[in-house]
C-alpha cells in the first residue's frame, strides 16, 4: 500500500484490514479484502501475488500450479531488513523512485533518534510470559530507542517464554507490553499478576500493531519509546 | 486404622510444601529464599511471597478439595470408580468457568467465575447421580460419565473457539488438564469462600456416608435422612471441584488414587476416609506440581497428565478386579 502506484494494488489480505494487528487497516478499506484462499486469489486475476513466508504452502503451491506469479516475501526482524525490504517490493512492484523516497525518509527519521546516556534495562511481556530477544523487530527496536534488553542479560537472543519470577529477578526499569483483546484469558492473566505492581517498574503499552510488520513508521515508535527512557 | 496416619500424613504435606517453595525458575539457593519469604530481600522476597507462596497454597486446597471430594462421592455411591474428573463434573466446572470468563461475567464480578464453575459443575453432578440410579452401578456411573465429559469437553473447545480473543483456543489445554503456574492471591481469594462452604458440606457427611455402607435401608433405620445426604453431597461435591476447576483447570484422577490408597488403612470407614483423602490429595498435587516443574521447568507441563498418568493405571485395576469379581 505504501509502495503502489494508484491503482496497482487490487486487494489486500484481511490481517491488513484488521486494525488490531494492522497500522494501515484505514487504507486497506479502500481496497478489495481478500481471505487468503487459493479460490479467492485466483479469482482476482491478479498479476502478481505477495505471499508472506508464514503464508499456507499449500495455497502457495495451489496458485503457482494455476499460473499464477506468487512471489514469498519474508517478514522484517531487524531495521536493516526493513530497509531491504523496502528496495525489494520497489523492485517487484516497479516503483523503485517511490522506495527510494520511502527509505530516504526512514534514514532520516531513525537519524534524528537521540542517542541517550543512559540504557535503561527494559522487556517485552507478552501474554503467557512471552517475551521478544535481540533477534527481532521489538527487539531491535527497543534497542534503537536507547534501551538494553533483559533478555540479552539471560542469553535468550529470539526471544521466548519468559517465567514471571526470572522477569521479577531480572528487575527491568520498563516494561512494555502489547494490546489487550476483549474477553480476559488465562493467558493474559499473567500481565495483571499483582507482583508486577508490586515490583513497581514503569510499564507501558505498545499495541501490536506497531512492531508486528516491518514497515517505516517504525522509526516514529521509537522514537516515542525514546522520549519515555 | 493406625492412629499415626493423620500426623503422618500431615508431616509428608508440610514436608512438600516447604519442597515446592524452594522450586521456581529463578535459580537462588533455597536457605536464601526460604529467608526471603520472611524479611524484605528486593524482587526476591516478590518472587517468594507473591509467586511461589499462592502457588503453594493453591496446590493444597485444591488437592485437599479433589482428595476429599473424591472420597465423598465413592462413599455415597459405594462405587470405587466414582471420581469427580471421571464422571465429568471438573469438565462441566471447566465449561461454566470458560462461559463466565467469556461472556465478561468474571470481568464485571470477580466471584462470578467460581460461581459458575459451580453451576457447571452441579449440573453434571445432579445428572450423574439421576442416572447412575441409586445404588451407583458402575457401568451407568462410567457410562454417564463419559458422556457428559464428552459434552462438556466439546462445548468447552466451542466456547474458547469462538472467543474474538486470539488467546483463547490456546488455552483449551489449561482447561483439560490443568496447572498451578503463575497463579497469585487472587486465585486464592477467589476460590477460598467457594471452597471452604464445600468443604463444611461434605465434612459433615461422613456419619451418614459410615451408615450407607450397611445399604440403604439400614441407613435409613439408623435415622439417615437420605434426601438430605444427597443435597448434601451434590452440593458439596459441585463447590469443591467447581472452585479448584475455576482456578486450576481440570484435574483429573486425584479423587480416584488418593481413597484408593488410603481406604485399607482407615479400614474403610468413609468418616474417617475423608479427612485423610484430603490430606493424601494435598499431598498428591504439591508432588505433582513439583514434579511438573522439575521435568519441564520452562514448558508448563500440564497437572492432569501426571495426575492422569498414575491414575489411569489404578482406575484400569479397579475395572479388572471389578469385572473378575462378578
Amino acid at each position: 500500500m505504501l509502495l503502489a502506484s494508484p491503482g496497482q494494488l487490487v486487494s489486500v489480505s484481511a490481517l491488513a484490514a484488521d486494525p488490531m494487528v494492522s497500522l494501515m487497516a484505514q487504507e486497506a478499506q479502500a481496497y478489495q479484502v481478500n481471505n487468503g484462499q487459493a479460490e479467492t486469489l485466483y479469482l482476482l486475476d491478479a498479476d502478481l501475488i505477495l505471499a508472506g513466508t508464514y503464508s499456507s504452502q499449500a495455497t502457495v503451491d495451489m496458485l503457482r500450479r494455476l499460473g499464477m506469479r506468487v512471489e514469498t516475501i519474508a517478514p522484517a526482524n531487524s531495521v536493516a531488513e526493513i530497509r531491504s525490504l523496502i528496495i525489494q517490493m520497489g523492485a517487484l512492484l516497479g516503483t523503485k523512485d517511490r522506495a527510494d523516497q520511502v527509505l530516504a525518509r526512514f534514514d532520516a527519521d531513525l537519524a534524528r533518534l537521540p542517542a541517550g546516556d543512559t540504557t535503561p534495562l527494559a522487556a517485552t511481556y507478552e501474554p503467557n510470559g512471552y517475551t521478544t530477544g535481540r533477534h527481532t523487530l521489538a527487539g531491535d527496536v527497543m534497542r534503537l530507542a536507547g534501551y538494553a534488553l533483559l533478555t540479552d542479560r539471560l542469553g535468550m537472543d529470539h526471544g521466548g517464554t519468559l517465567p514471571l519470577e526470572q522477569l521479577v529477578m531480572g528487575h527491568p526499569d520498563l516494561i512494555i507490553s502489547g494490546s489487550r483483546y476483549d474477553r480476559s484469558t488465562r493467558s493474559e492473566e499473567i500481565l495483571t499478576h499483582p507482583v508486577l505492581a508490586a515490583l513497581q517498574t514503569r510499564r507501558t503499552n505498545v499495541p501490536d500493531r506497531d512492531w508486528i510488520c516491518g514497515l517505516p513508521h517504525i522509526a516514529r515508535l521509537a522514537a516515542e519509546l525514546s522520549a519515555q527512557r | 486404622m493406625k492412629p499415626a496416619l493423620i500426623p503422618a500424613l500431615f508431616l509428608l504435606c508440610a514436608l512438600l510444601f516447604v519442597l515446592s517453595l524452594l522450586i521456581g525458575p529463578a535459580d537462588v539457593g533455597g536457605g536464601d529464599s526460604l529467608m526471603a519469604l520472611f524479611r524484605d530481600d528486593g524482587p526476591l522476597t516478590l518472587v517468594m511471597r507473591e509467586i511461589r507462596l499462592p502457588r503453594s497454597v493453591l496446590a493444597v486446597m485444591v488437592g485437599a478439595s479433589l482428595g476429599l471430594a473424591g472420597a465423598a462421592i465413592q462413599g455415597f455411591l459405594r462405587n470405587p470408580l466414582a471420581e469427580p474428573g471421571l464422571i465429568g463434573v471438573s469438565g462441566s466446572a471447566a465449561l461454566g468457568a470458560v462461559l463466565a470468563l467469556q461472556t465478561g461475567l468474571a470481568a464485571s464480578f470477580v466471584l462470578a467465575l467460581p460461581l459458575m464453575a459451580l453451576a457447571g459443575a452441579l449440573v453434571s453432578v445432579g445428572l450423574i447421580l439421576v442416572l447412575a440410579g441409586p445404588g451407583g452401578q458402575s457401568f451407568g456411573l462410567i457410562l454417564a460419565g463419559i458422556a457428559i465429559s464428552a459434552l462438556a469437553g466439546a462445548l468447552t473447545s466451542l466456547v474458547l473457539n469462538l472467543s474474538p480473543n486470539p488467546y483463547a483456543a490456546n488455552e483449551i489445554m489449561f482447561w483439560m488438564m490443568g496447572s498451578l503456574a503463575d497463579r497469585s492471591w487472587l486465585h486464592v481469594a477467589i476460590a477460598a469462600p467457594v471452597m471452604a462452604i464445600g468443604w463444611m458440606a461434605l465434612a459433615g457427611t461422613g456419619h451418614g456416608l459410615d451408615a450407607l455402607t450397611l445399604g440403604e435401608d439400614a441407613a435409613a433405620s439408623l435415622g439417615i435422612a437420605l434426601p438430605r445426604l444427597r443435597l448434601r453431597m451434590i452440593f458439596g461435591v459441585a463447590a469443591t471441584v467447581g472452585a479448584v476447576t475455576a482456578v486450576a483447570g481440570a484435574i483429573g484422577f486425584v479423587g480416584l488414587v488418593v481413597p484408593h490408597l488410603l481406604r485399607r488403612a482407615v479400614g474403610a470407614q468413609p468418616s474417617r476416609l475423608l479427612p485423610a483423602s484430603a490430606l493424601g490429595g494435598a499431598a498428591m498435587i504439591l508432588a505433582a506440581d513439583i514434579a511438573v516443574r522439575l521435568v519441564l521447568p520452562s514448558r508448563d507441563l500440564k497437572l492432569g497428565v501426571l495426575t492422569a498418568l498414575v491414575g489411569a493405571p489404578v482406575f484400569l485395576h479397579l475395572i479388572w478386579r471389578e469385572r473378575t469379581k462378578t
